[in-house]
């Protein structure tokens, strides 16, 4: 009796989820339908955007309104919810609307080749941005634009090579990895594990995931700092996670920048603000801010150029002193 | 060897004696691996080891423990804590962050007072929906449990507002006699939860009311108003968690804040020996099994487990605490390993109350 009416009760409380969800979807499935019609010359173009879970993509959608706007094209904008049937929805609906290019970054990597199959029929060329997808018809899609997060971890294990190049002792390092499995998480350890095998002094003694957030950041390096006596260096997936380890490594009497060297990547305002102040080492950009290079590629691939199959998002690395002169103009 | 078990029996049998050996057995293992694990040293005037993180990180998980328990005493669930705790630190970030002088106790004062109001407001509308619209219990929470991390990110814009101050940052990591705030709070709380509930009748009300609501209704018990108070109470103590969890990291991140501390909430209560069919409730259990859970999430880090295995670590580990701790469990295997005579099986008061 007792199961029967707990097992009745999950049901309906998943009942209870979709429907919410399901609502939550239908309020938002028909924005940026500003301008219908647009059958002047102008370029239009149909955005499909994860969701809004974080500064980062935040940044990232702000720069492809404002970029819009700036190089003359018509913007018709969704955001997906981080739920892959919306975004499905939302590209169809691109194609009834006859747009001239569509660009989304999806939601998740598999799914993808029967809606990418009926734009092409609609001869409407697709980019992807940010994330990719896994189809085996690479004919589907023009091009894919993004960061290269294994690029992000080589070129924050080359910086230390560099900077430790003297080192004739060990040098022990901890690593705070992204959520476990994530694409982020495994491609800059694997990009910074290559790059310090160039020098076999460099050594990570620990290795553990903070999820990305500053409180598990701080939670995992406050134990790295007791359980190893000499830590050199810090490498972490993102700011978040080195902004947590900064008070815990304070919290153990050491001078965060000096007695260990702290190697994140992404360069948020708050990262940038303790690379400047002398708190981290070195910042490996991972920027959102593709909108230019997205206009850039979608009149090009309009007029019919050839583009190249990957495009990398323009991305920079910041030392202390650069981070000083950019810290201003940072707009995320 | 039967006389020593006979003598050791009132300890065994002691509700908190399985749950409290899993904590000694964590303990003695991390420094079987580690030697210096146990060492604290003092650090700028306040103690410094990891015991001592295991005390402050397990702080917010009491506290919403609490809340869990007394509703989970009552028969019911309260699964928005964890947006509950997102929602009241994100207030209290924003009200600092947008004040003149951050330091000010009264800018703080006012923050602390804003966001435990909203969750109090919160907590009364979970109560209503539960005492006086009869909804089930998890689906009336799970609707702020949703509905709460899109407040949370409303209230921060979906950034993540950084703060510096100091009054509010010593909520998470101030010290106090060198011992930390944070424990001192929850302990300080639970001491208050206990001695409303075990030195007044409103324990044994709550217990009567998760037993049979009806039957303490027709008793003369007002048992809406029972049910009501807790959720409210629940709500209370996630919010004093929620300014622990981002007073912690002097930021408020609507996404990760207070996630999944209603699970962990309610492991930390079954740990405990509270009857998940309400009726029955622990708070010193409670706030052991928080007590275990921190200390094993800081086992995998001072262990440096792989995060690949460290899941099903924690899970083996959960399953185990579980098993060992339940009388039924623990009557077979000593049948099996005698061979004879069934052993005492569980005592009687150890049964689940199930409501009618």
């Amino acid at each position: 009796m007792r199961t029967r009416s707990t097992a009745r009760t999950v049901v309906a409380a998943l009942a209870g989820v979709l429907l919410a969800a399901g609502m939550a979807a239908c309020g938002n499935s028909d924005t940026g339908g500003d301008s219908g019609g647009g059958g002047n010359d102008k370029l239009v173009l149909g955005f499909s955007q994860v969701g809004a879970e974080s500064g980062w993509r935040t940044a990232n959608t702000t720069s492809i309104k404002e970029a819009a706007g700036e190089a003359g094209v018509e913007l018709k904008f969704d955001d997906a919810q981080q739920k892959q049937e919306n975004q499905i929805k939302a590209i169809r609906n691109f194609i009834q609307q006859k747009v001239d290019v569509i660009a989304f970054s999806p939601v998740v990597e598999s799914g993808w080749d029967t809606v990418l199959k009926e734009a092409k029929d609609a001869k409407i060329p697709v980019i992807l941005t940010d994330r990719a997808v896994d189809s085996a018809d690479k004919s589907l899609y023009k091009t894919f634009l993004g960061s290269d997060f294994k690029k992000e971890g080589r070129l924050a294990g080359e910086w230390l090579v560099e900077q430790k190049k003297a080192a004739t002792g060990p040098v022990n390092i901890v690593e705070l990895q992204g959520t476990t499995g994530s694409a982020p998480a495994n491609d800059r350890k694997a990009g910074f594990g290559e790059a310090i095998a160039a020098n076999p002094n460099l050594k990570i003694i620990a290795s553990q995931s903070g999820d990305f957030t500053r409180a598990g950041g701080k939670q995992v390096m406050e134990q790295f700092l007791k359980a190893n006596p000499k830590i050199d260096v810090l490498f972490a997936h993102n700011d978040d996670m080195g902004l947590g380890a900064l008070e815990a490594i304070t919290a153990a009497g050491k001078v965060p920048g000096k007695d260990i060297t702290i190697i994140t990547v992404d360069a948020v305002k708050d990262g940038m603000q303790a690379l400047a102040d002398g708190k981290f080492n070195f910042i490996a950009e991972c920027s959102p801010l593709l909108g230019p290079q997205l206009m850039d590629l979608a009149k090009k691939v309009k007029a019919g150029e050839e583009v190249p199959a990957r495009i990398e998002t323009e991305e920079t690395t910041f030392t202390q002193e650069t981070a000083k002169e950019a810290l201003p103009n940072r707009k995320y | 060897m039967n006389t020593v078990a006979d003598r050791l029996r009132p300890l065994t049998g002691h509700r908190l004696f399985w749950p409290a050996l899993v904590l000694v057995v964590m303990i003695a293992a991390n420094t079987v691996y580690r030697p210096g694990f146990l060492a604290v040293e003092v650090k700028n005037g306040h103690l410094y080891g990891t015991p001592v993180d295991i005390l402050r990180l397990s702080a917010p998980l009491i506290l919403v423990a609490l809340g869990m328990t007394l509703v989970i005493a009552t028969g019911g669930i309260d699964l928005s804590v964890g947006s509950l705790c997102a929602i009241s630190g994100a207030i209290a970030c924003l009200h600092i962050s947008g004040a003149a002088d951050q330091n000010s106790p009264a800018t703080v004062a006012t923050a602390l007072a804003l966001a435990f109001g909203a969750a109090l407001v919160l907590g009364a509308w979970n109560g209503v929906l539960v005492a006086v619209i009869g909804i089930q219990p998890i689906i009336a929470t799970l609707i702020l449990m949703v509905a709460g991390r899109g407040i949370a990110q409303l209230v921060t814009e979906g950034q993540i507002i950084t703060i510096n101050s100091g009054p509010y940052r010593a909520i998470g990591l101030g010290s106090f006699l060198t011992l930390p705030l944070a424990i001192l709070i929850a302990l300080a709380a639970a001491l208050l939860v206990a001695a409303f509930t075990r030195r007044t009748a409103l324990g044994l009300i709550v217990e009567s009311v998760g037993g049979n609501a009806e039957a303490s209704r027709l008793a003369g018990i007002r048992s809406r108003r029972v049910v009501f108070l807790v959720y409210v109470v629940s709500a209370a103590c996630a919010a004093l968690a929620g300014f622990m969890v981002t007073a912690n990291v002097s930021s408020a991140d609507g996404n990760a804040a207070g996630l999944w501390i209603e699970l962990d909430a309610i492991l930390a209560v079954v740990i405990g020996g509270t009857s998940l069919a309400g009726g029955r409730f622990s708070l010193s259990g409670t706030v052991l099994g928080a007590l275990i859970i921190q200390t094993l999430t800081t086992t995998v880090y001072a262990m440096n487990i792989s995060p690949q295995t460290s899941l099903l670590f924690k899970a083996v580990v959960v399953i185990a605490v579980c098993l060992v701790q339940a009388p039924a469990f623990r009557a077979r295997f000593r049948r099996r390993r005698r061979g004879v005579e069934p052993g005492p099986a569980a005592p009687q008061r150890e049964k689940e109350q199930v409501p009618a």
